[in-house]
């Protein structure tokens, strides 16, 4: 019986003993009726678990262990930075900002203030906070399931799109970002172009469009810095890590 | 010994040292899930887990703990901070002495400047790398929206505590590089020179900055991730863990009343 069957319990049948038909009959009926137990809908997971102690207890206490160990011996050999008093008067060449804002700093070379050190980044932490309100990669599906053809037109539109307003906005074209672009975008084009089931562009052709933006956002994040860290010497100008050494 | 004794006042064997130990663990040896399971639950520091925990959840190579590198971390910066703080004076030219005398007189004072130095410098990469490995993941997705939204302000809240720490020294290292940070913050349309004001306690950089981004460093920025983070933990436990794709969880094996959740 399917749950939401109702089961008459009993009543009193009243037939007739010769044709087999049942009697109307006015007297009133006792009726039972037996609904199913209502519950939410629930999925049953069966899920290997194990017991929190000592298991995960005694990860977490080896990787605090090798953490601090790691910390204490790094600090024996490399020594934090420590230059001269500050002085107002001498202001270094090049200034830099710590290296985590070494990717903004970079921007600077290319846009005002307002834009790189304000807009862009205002905008980069807006669009973090807001990624699960508008459903990104939710179902995960691979960019290139379907619609082929005309995700090739879109995707390569946006690509040039992109390489183009960072080509003509800044002071000069920002290489730091058409680049990375340039390389995510095509990489995320080749499995839409070729084809290819298997190996890395089997692998590639099962990314979601949400992959390939969250991805090009860090390479992008991680090219500037990169640069702001090892590339740029006196006057914010190119300098090669190998040669000259980095400055901070 | 008896094991899975639990919250019995009554005489039991063994001696003093014993009836101490009792007293501050109350449960047996861990030898038993029940007592293991008192262990998680009846200990206020290990109780943000639950009492079991799905294999899946605890591999190393699903999230290679970059969270809990990044609270650990945070405790050490905590332990260490607090030990710099008995040396150091936030004000000009005596802050930049404290620091030199930390190198050169305080006893292993060199290790602990160091310590502190790199693993600010580690949590500002783990939370960056949690983040990432997170969106990787797909853990986003509702019901989990807005603990999202708290590790973006926690990722903000961290890089702040990060930045205000590198004035501390006031050194020309610290100096410039806070100098380009801030000449940023005049950049903001209308409010530029305001928020510059405030931010700096002047119009320039000087003790009053060092002193503001010194409480700002060791109270009201730590408060604020504190709090966050409390909640940020507490939204993952009631999401029931850590977030695993459909493909690492069991099967559904049954379903009761309704569709299966895709």
């Amino acid at each position: 019986m399917s749950p939401r069957d109702y089961e008459l319990v009993k009543g009193e049948d009243i037939r007739d003993a010769r044709s087999g038909r049942r009697k109307s009959d006015p007297r009133p009926r006792r009726l039972l009726v037996v609904q199913e137990e209502a519950r939410p809908a629930v999925d049953v997971f069966e899920e290997d678990m194990v017991m929190t102690f000592p298991h995960l207890v005694v990860r977490e206490a080896i990787a605090l262990v090798a953490l601090t160990l790691g910390l204490v011996v790094w600090s024996i050999f490399a020594n934090a930075p420590l230059e001269e008093i500050a002085n107002p008067l001498a202001t270094p060449n090049p200034a830099k900002a710590p290296w985590y804002f070494l990717g903004l700093q970079e921007l600077l070379h290319y846009y005002p203030p307002l834009v790189s050190g304000i807009i862009l980044p205002g905008l980069t932490i807006l669009a973090l906070a807001v990624v699960p309100y508008f459903n990104v990669n939710l179902t995960r599906a691979p960019l290139w399931a379907t619609d082929r053809r005309q995700k090739l037109v879109r995707l390569t539109a946006a690509i040039i799109a992109v390489a183009a307003l960072f080509y003509v906005s800044g002071a000069s074209p920002v290489w730091p970002i058409i680049g990375p672009t340039l390389a995510v975008g095509g990489l995320a084009l080749l499995p839409g172009l070729i084809g290819g089931e298997r190996g890395v562009l089997g692998w590639l052709s099962t990314r979601s469009l949400a992959f390939w933006i969250f991805v090009w956002f860090v390479v992008v994040a991680v090219t500037l810095t990169m640069i702001g860290i090892f590339f740029r010497g006196p006057s914010w100008s190119l300098t090669l890590p190998w040669v000259d050494g980095v400055y901070y | 010994m008896v094991s899975g004794e639990v919250f019995s006042t009554a005489a039991r064997p063994g001696g003093f040292g014993r009836r101490v130990w009792r007293s501050i663990v109350r449960h047996g040896f861990p030898d038993t899930n029940r007592n293991r399971s008192l262990a998680v639950f009846s200990n206020l520091f290990l109780h943000v887990h639950p009492v079991k925990v799905r294999v899946e959840a605890i591999r190393f190579t699903r999230t290679f703990y970059l969270g809990g590198l990044a609270a650990a971390l945070f405790v050490i910066l905590t332990v260490t901070g607090v030990a710099v703080m008995f040396y150091y004076h936030p004000s000009v030219p005596r802050a930049y002495a404290d620091v030199k005398d930390l190198e050169f007189v305080v006893t292993a004072g060199v290790i602990l400047r160091n310590v502190h130095r790199w693993a600010a410098h580690a949590m500002v990469a783990a939370v960056f790398l949690h983040m990432a490995r997170v969106f990787l993941a797909g853990a986003y997705r509702p019901p989990r929206e807005f603990n999202w939204v708290l590790g973006v302000l926690l990722l903000v809240a961290t890089v702040f505590l990060s930045y205000t720490g590198y004035l501390l020294p006031w050194d020309q290292l610290a100096y410039w590089a806070v100098t380009i940070g801030t000449s940023l913050a005049a950049a903001v349309p209308l409010v530029g020179g305001d928020i510059s004001f405030l931010l700096l306690g002047g119009n320039q950089i000087d003790e009053n900055t060092l002193l503001r981004f010194y409480v700002l460093h060791c109270v009201v920025l730590p408060l604020v991730l504190t709090g966050l983070f409390a909640v940020h933990l507490w939204r993952v436990r009631k999401d029931g863990g850590i977030y695993l794709p459909p493909e690492a969880t069991g099967r559904a094996t049954r379903v009761v009343d309704g569709e299966p959740t895709p």
